[in-house]
Formats: structure tokens, sequence, C-alpha cells
């Protein structure tokens, strides 16, 4: 037997866990280390869209309809793969501009109206009573439900009627609740709006109420039955729930009723006032999204996994009718005499009610205050409003005074209307009435045509569809007007029932008032935005709105202010509504953040000033009283529409302009670096040349000294002896042709460099032409005592190339092979190979090596390997280039491969002839 | 971070996979009565395509390119 008190206090306990959480995070936001600058926190407060419509009502609707509530949570999945787009955008423009709720938002966008202000304001309250007169009546009724336990007995309907107010608990869960929402929510005037405290404690709610939802899941599914698929089994053999099981043409208007319920979820999850309460004006960073996108699908796609199980489950377990399958939740645990389970649904089911009617009513209460109270009261100069000190007081009084109003609201609904419908069914009446939103907002982001009067239309079109199309239905089926005019139309004109307009039937409630109030709404929005003009107000907030990411800092706003301002009275403004702490605080960090000093004589209150007045002040009464207050104060002088629009097409080609600008000095810096890389190569190539002149002279000079001392030699001493005298003749013989070939070789060089070489092209077989290089350099061979060993293989394809000149190549490869190797133990091989498309011919031999760095420059002019300043040089250092561009020359590649100490291996490729005819013909 | 632009079509092209998937006539098909794996065909498609969905939403979020 679970006591009242028992219950009772276990639901204190929790809320005041949930309060010390609040006030932890608020704690920690004060001392400037939120707890909820965080993604996960982020996307765990979205899930406060999850209800007790979703904790209770799910069930119910499946058990009834199958699969008929997915639509409920398909539809935010599919639309936050928008937000990356969308919200991304709104998050941005209500950061820039300070937005405090939804109707500020709106209002804002059409050129801060309050007019704007105060209908979306009337319209969120009405249409999301019913919403909150729904928690009421799931904690009233979870709790009625749990004090029998375990006796299972449905409260009878009309009990509520009977009791009086002050004996029914749903009139105390209400003042509780709204008790709770003052204390989180208007403790004291946050000038951002911003209440980090709520926000941790609605995280953690929905870890709760998940938690709970998924042990009774599991329990249902698990103990209670076999599984999953005993479950289902068991309702295929029912017929009467067979069925549901593939129902979607069963569901009333089968896809077209699917379809629109996706559609009326996506503009829910956007558009209910605490949804845009905790995605946007909570958001601490827009990065935050990121996780989100796929966090709360998730969230969503588990509490959602054993709807079906439950709701099949208790049409199985309890007999058809006798209990309401809204309960199942509660009841199956209670049936199977789990205490504590029981409990814990309770609390979880108090976790989705107390978050949403929390956050709700915050956001609602802000939204009356700021756009429907002030704007009135600041307008109505006999009270002198404007002239008191201290404002802030009032501010938080006006706060308080609506979220119990519209608890009070909340409940007197449900004592009205609330007991007619099932959960969901109430719901989905407030999800129509906030999807009139929808094309005001996502117009205004990226419509700018549109204007306040189109906005007003399609609002006022809108909502009053809604209003005869489901309000009014709702309102005859609790018996407070005749039902007749919903089953024969007014006057009894069949055309004009509100259920079925015009003749559309077929449909359920909510599927026909989306369409109808959709066309009214969105038609009378264009047409009435199309046909009219804006006014500069409109034109310069439709500018900053729709080109957002254009805009740079929160100065955006101030281009077009033009007017006179006194900074102390501006300063007594924001004194008077945010309190003179705050105010300082804000005046101290602007004027610190532009070299400025506060207070001081000098201090000029231009355009961004009183900008930045105006938006600290929309941050704590709404965008449309600022405007009201900040005009009050100034003088300021009209600008025409005409003016806005060229500071707007001013701005916007500033940023075509930049944009250019980065494109050209990209390219200037891509040029310079082109230009630096020439510059260098030249340097290069300036130094080579000089390398080049110098080498060759002291190349000449050495052969000539010689030539020249034995030539004195010979000529001073007519005496020699005959031997001498041709030892000295034999040498500058040898010195001369040394010095004929180094000639021959520069003249090589420059004429390939300048390709003023004549070539004599012809079929060469390699392997004939290595056998006469290894002929013409045997004699050096044999004088150093080298080795050497040719292989080739019996028949080649020939190449295209002038003979000389691959002798050239070969004697200039075979004599550095013998110049490096050790006379005695040297070896050197020389080998021809066929290599796919080519011819290959490697010269190996057992010498020093080449070091790899070496590598990277011997085939260049005059580079030879090794020091030159120690060893005496061993040729010319042009063998090397020439050859290699010989080989090039005819399409063939020259390199080598070594490593010091191990020999090293030239090797080059020649292509081959490809027609085998040409060979012939050769 | 990933260009946003890039990250924003990449979230529209699932969007629109989303309405198929979810919608007359991919969502007709498996509206039949049987079931697979002792769960009808139905509801088992919609929470593996939802399941899916979610998945790719993550792997488009959060990969780095």
């Amino acid at each position: 037997m679970l006591q009242g008190y028992v219950i009772v206090l276990v639901a204190f306990a929790y809320l005041g866990l949930l309060f010390g959480i609040a006030y932890y995070a608020d704690q920690r936001a004060d001392a400037g280390r939120s707890v909820i600058d965080n993604p996960t926190i982020y996307a765990l407060s979205l899930a406060v869209y999850a209800t007790a419509w979703t904790f209770y009502g799910s069930v119910g609707r499946a058990a009834s309809d199958g699969i008929g509530f997915l639509p409920i949570y398909l539809g935010p999945t599919l639309m936050i793969a928008l937000w990356w787009l969308v919200m991304r955008k709104i998050i941005r423009i209500s950061k820039a501009s300070r937005i405090t709720s939804l109707a500020d938002f709106i209002a804002s966008r059409y050129g801060k109206s309050a007019l704007l202000g105060g209908l979306v304001t009337v319209i969120a309250v009405i249409g999301i009573l019913p919403y909150i007169s729904l928690q009421l009546k799931a904690i009233s009724t979870s709790y009625a439900i749990l004090l029998q336990y375990p006796e299972i007995s449905m409260p009878a309907s009309e009990a509520a009627g009977r009791h009086a107010i002050a004996a029914d608990t749903a009139f105390w869960i209400a003042m509780i609740l709204a008790a709770f929402t003052i204390l989180f929510g208007t403790r004291h005037l946050d000038a951002a709006e911003h209440h980090e405290g709520m926000v941790a404690a609605i995280a953690f709610e929905s870890l709760v109420k998940l938690l709970a939802f998924l042990a009774v899941g599991l329990f249902v599914t698990y103990d209670m039955f076999d599984g999953v698929g005993d479950i289902f089994s068991r309702a295929r053999a029912q017929p009467d729930l067979a069925p549901l099981l593939a129902p979607l043409e069963g569901v009333g208007g089968g896809y077209a009723s699917w379809v629109w319920m996706t559609i009326l979820s996506m503009f829910a999850i956007m558009f209910l006032p605490r949804q845009f309460q905790v995605a946007v004006i909570e958001n601490k960073n827009e990065q935050h999204l990121s996780k989100a996108i796929w966090l709360f699908p998730l969230y969503m796609l588990a509490i959602n996994l054993f709807v079906l199980p439950i709701a099949f489950g208790g049409n199985l377990h309890f007999p058809t009718g006798t209990v309401d399958a809204d309960t199942y939740v509660l009841t199956l645990p209670m049936a199977a005499r789990q205490e504590g389970l029981a409990l814990l649904v309770f609390i979880g089911g108090l976790s989705a009610a107390t978050g949403m009617v929390i956050v709700e009513t915050i956001a609602l209460s802000t939204m009356v205050c700021n756009d429907l109270v002030m704007p009135v009261l600041l307008r109505l100069r006999k009270l002198r409003i404007a002239e008191r000190r201290d404002l802030t007081s009032l501010l938080i009084g006006i706060r308080r005074g609506a979220i119990i109003g519209i608890l009070l609201l909340g409940y007197l609904y449900f004592r009205l209307a609330g007991e007619a419908y099932a959960l969901v069914s109430i719901g989905l009446v407030s999800f129509a009435a906030v999807a009139q939103f929808a094309p005001v907002l996502l117009g205004g982001i990226f419509w700018k045509r549109a204007t306040r009067n189109g906005a007003l239309a399609g609002l006022v079109a809108g909502f009053l569809v809604w209003s005869y199309t489901l309000l009014l239905p709702a309102v005859a089926q609790s018996g407070w007007l005749p039902i007749g005019l919903i089953e024969q139309g007014p006057l009894g004109i069949e055309l004009l029932r509100p259920v079925e307009l015009f003749g559309l039937a077929g449909l359920d409630h909510t599927t026909h008032a989306m369409i109808w109030s959709m066309i009214a709404n969105t038609g009378a929005y264009m047409l009435v935005s199309l046909m009219g003009t804006q006014s500069a107000d409109e034109t310069r907030q439709a500018g900053l709105f729709v080109d957002v990411f254009r805009q740079t800092g929160e100065a955006g706003g101030a281009r077009f202010w033009r007017g006179t301002a006194s900074a102390p009275d501006l300063y007594d403004l924001l004194a008077r509504f945010q309190g003179a702490a705050a105010a300082d605080a804000a005046l101290k960090e602007y004027a610190r953040e532009r070299g400025l000093r506060w207070p001081d004589k000098g201090f000029v209150a231009d355009a961004d000033f009183v900008h930045f007045v105006e938006v600290q002040l929309a941050g704590a009464i709404g965008a449309a009283s600022a405007r009201i207050m900040v005009g009050s104060v100034v003088k300021e002088e009209a600008l025409t529409t005409e003016e806005v629009r060229e500071i707007l097409d001013e701005a916007s080609q500033v940023v075509v302009y930049s944009h250019r600008l980065e494109q050209k000095s990209s390219e200037l810096e891509r040029a310079t670096e082109e230009l630096r890389a020439a510059n260098e190569r030249l340097k290069e190539l300036d130094r080579l040349k000089d390398d080049f002149v110098s080498t060759v002279s002291h190349e000449l000079r050495t052969p000539l000294t010689s030539i020249r001392a034995f030539s004195e030699i010979l000529h001073d001493n007519p005496a020699l002896p005959d031997a001498d005298r041709n030892r000295f003749l034999g040498i500058i013989i040898k010195e001369t042709e040394r010095l004929t070939r180094l000639i021959h070789q520069v003249l090589d060089a420059s004429r390939l460099e300048s390709g003023r070489i004549e070539w004599h092209e012809s079929l060469v077989d390699l392997g004939v032409v290595i056998e006469d290089s290894v002929a013409a350099t045997s004699q050096l061979f044999r004088e150093r005592d080298v080795q050497l060993e040719v292989r080739l293989p019996e028949r080649v394809p020939k190449v295209v190339a002038d003979l000389d000149r691959i002798v050239q190549v070969l004697v200039n490869l075979f004599s550095n092979a013998v110049k490096f190797v050790e006379p005695g133990r040297g070896r050197v091989e020389v080998s021809l190979t066929e290599e796919g498309e080519s011819l290959r011919v490697d010269v190996r031999d057992n010498g020093l090596g080449i070091s790899l760095k070496d590598q990277a420059i011997i085939f260049d002019k005059f580079r030879q390997a090794g020091d030159t300043l120690i060893g005496k040089p061993q040729g010319s250092g042009l063998g090397l280039h020439i050859s290699r561009s010989i080989i090039e020359h005819f399409g063939g590649r020259m390199w080598v491969a070594s490593r010091p100490g191990e020999g090293a291996c030239f090797s080059f490729t020649l292509p081959r002839v490809r027609e085998p005819a040409l060979v012939w013909a050769a | 971070m990933q260009d946003p632009e890039a990250k924003g079509q990449r979230l529209i092209a699932l969007f629109i996979l989303g309405c198929l998937l979810f919608n007359y006539p991919i969502l007709s098909l498996f509206n039949v009565a049987a079931d697979a794996f002792g769960v009808p065909v139905l509801y088992l498609y919609i929470f593996s395509a939802w399941a899916l969905l979610v998945g790719l939403m993550a792997y488009v979020v959060e990969s780095r390119p």
C-alpha cells in the first residue's frame, strides 16, 4: 500500500533535488564556469519536447492506432537535419539583437512592431493553454491512480467537476508548479534572459524520464511477457488487435494524416515557445547544434522503442475497456505489484510534465511581460511608468503574475474541457496553434520582401481558421456550445461545418485544420506582403535578419541611426530597467572594448552607443518596448525607406568588395611566390655561369701551363738527349689532345643547350655499339689493369639514335668507371637488357661509390663528385652532363644508383623501335 | 571543423532521404501483415530506417574531412 503522503513526499523530494541542481548551476554560472555550456546538456534540454504526452499519451495512442503516434517524433528527426541551415541562422540573429522570445523575434523582424509581438503572444498563450492543462491532467490522474495501489481503478471522468477547487489535486499541482517556476525563472532579472539553472534541471529531468520509461519498457517486455516477439505474436492471434499491426490505412486519414502529422511536428520542434526558449534563447554556443543534430533524434528513438510493446502488452493484459490506455505505463507495473517501479514511473511522468510546464510558462511569461504588458504600460502616459527610477521590480512582478495567471488559465481549461479528450488530441490542438508561426518566421529569415502587414494578415487568418476548426469543436465537445454547431454547421449550413469545412471530409480533425489554416495563413501572408510596401524600419530589420551571416558583429544595426543623444540620459534609462549595477558593468565593458572611459565627460553618445543601449534594453524588455524607450530619450532623424535600402546595399557591396579584395590579394601572393622562385632560379643560373667561366679557364690553364713549360725546356735546351726530347714532345702532344677534347666538350655542351647540334639519326643496334665502344676503350682498361665484363643478349631490337653520339656516351661512362676503381682490383660490368618498351644499359663498377649528395649534382655542368680542392680533378665535369643531354634527346633516361664504398651503377634507357616493318626495312 | 556550407548541404540531402524513407510510397512497401524476427515488418522497418538516419546524421556532423 502506497500512502498518499509517501507519494507526495517523494514528489517534493524530487522537486527539491531539481531545485538544488538549478541552484548549483546558477552559482556556477555566476562564477563564470557554466555547466550548461556543453553540447550534451544542450541536446538533453531540447528533450523537453517529450512531455507527459510522450510519457503516457504515446502508449494510449498506440493502443488504439498502432503506429500512428510516430510522426510526432519522426517530424523533429527530419527537421533537425535542417537546423544547421535554419536554426543556426535564427540563433545568430537572436544573439545579435538580443532576442528574448519567439514573439520578440517575430516583432523585431517586422520593424519592431509592438502590435505583431502582442498578437504572437496572444496566439501562443491561447494555443498553449490546452497543452499545459494536459500536463496538469497527467499529473493529477497518475497521482489518483497510484493512490489506489494495488487496486487499479480509473478516476471517474466527472469527478474533477464535482470537487470543490480547494479539494482538487490539479489545482494544488498548478499552484505548486507556479511557485517552482517562479523560483526557477524569476528569482532575479537576467539582462540576457538566460536561465542556466533551469536548463540544467531540465537536462536532468530528461534523463530521469528516459530512464523511467526504459525501465517500464524492459519490465513489461521481458518480465511480464517473453520478449517483443511474444507480445506481437499474441497480439496477432487476437482478432481485435491484429489489424493494428499493419495499420497505416486504418489510421484516420491514412497517409495524408501521416504526412500532415509529420509536418505539424516539424514546426512544433522549432516554434513551441519552450523549444524556442531552450534551442535559441538559452543556447550558449551555436556549435552545440552539431551534437544535438544527432543526439536529440537518438533520444527520441530510445524513448519510443518500448511504446508499442507496452501498448500491446496493456491491451493483452487488461480486459478491453476496463483501463484507460493512457495509463498503461503506470497501471502495468501496478498490476504486477511492482511498487518501486510504479513510483519511478510516477516520478518520470512528473519529470516530463514539470519540465514542460516550467519552461513553457517561463517562455510565455517573458512574452506576456515584454510583448504584451510593457508596450501597453509604456504607452499609457497617465501611469508615468517611463519616469520611475527603478523598473526591475516591476518587470519581475509582471512576470510572476503572468506565470500564476497562465497556470490558473491552464487549470481552468482542465476544469472546463480537459476531460473530453485523450492526451494526444489535446497536444495536437496546441501543435496546430504554434504551427501558425511557421510561415511568418521562416519567411522572415529567408524572404526580405515580407512585410509587417503581411505577417499580421497571415497570423490573424491562420489563427481564426485554427480557432474555428479545432478550438470550437473542442469547446463544443465539452458541452459549452451546442453540439449542433459542429454536426449541422452554423445556421444549418453544412458547407461551413467546422470539422468538414467546404465539404473536405475523410480526414482527422488536426489534418483538416492544418490544411485550411496553412492555406489561409500562407496565402494571406504572401498576398499582403506582395501587394504592400515596407517602412524604413521594416526594410532595415529585414536586411539585418535575412543577411545575418553577412553582417559583422553587433554593430550591424548602428549604421541606420542618425540623430542626437546624451550619454547620461541613456545610462539612466538602462539603469532603470536593468538596475544600476548591471548598467554600470555593461557600460564599463562597452567603453573598455572601444578604448574609452566611463563615466567620462568626453564620452560621446554616437550611433554605436545608442544601438548598444537599445540592444541591452531589448534583452530586458523586448525589442519593441526598447525601441519606444530609447526613442523617448534621444532625438532621432527618421530615415526614409530609400535611405535604409541604400545603406543595406552599401553593406552588401562592401562585403562583395572585401571578398574580391581577398581574392586579389591571394592571387598577388601566389604571383609573388612565383616571382621569388624565378628569381632564385636566375641567381642559381648566374652563379653557375660564373662557375662555368672559372672552371673552364682553370681547365684550360692546366694543360696550357704544362705545354708551355715543356716547350720552353725544348726551346732553351737544344742539346737535350733524344730520349728526353721525345718524352717531352709526347707530353706536349697528350696535353694538346686533352685541350682539344676539352674545347670539343665545351662546344658540344653549348651546342646541345642551344639546340644547334647536328644529329645523324639512324637505326642502331645497341649491342654492336657497346662492342665497338669496349674495343675503343680496351687500351684504357689494360693500362689500369681493370677487368671488364660484357653481357649482351643474342638479339635485341634496334633503337633510333646517332651512332657516334651513343659511342661518345658509352666511352664517357667507361672512362669514368675506370677512373674511379682501384687499379688491379677494379671490375666493370656492362649489360644490356630489354625492359618493356625500351632497352636498358647498365655500367656497374666496384669503385668508391658516390654519396647521395653528389648523386644529385653530378649530371650538372662542371660538377664532379668528391672534393675538387683536395683531389686533382679527373675530368672537365662536362662528360655526364653531355651524356645525359644526348640520351634525353633520343627520348631516354639516365640516372645513377650508388652507395659510398659499394661502387656505382650508371644506367640509361633508350626507347626501342615499335614497328617491326621499320626494322626489316632498315 | 569542416566547411559549414558543405555540412549544411549534406544534412539537406539527409533530410530529403528521410522524407523519402518515411513517406508514401516507400512506406507502403512495408505496410504488410507479416512478421520478421517476431516483429511486424512495418515497425521493424521504421525503427531501422530511423536508426540509420540518426547514424548518418552523426557521421555527417562529426566526421572531419
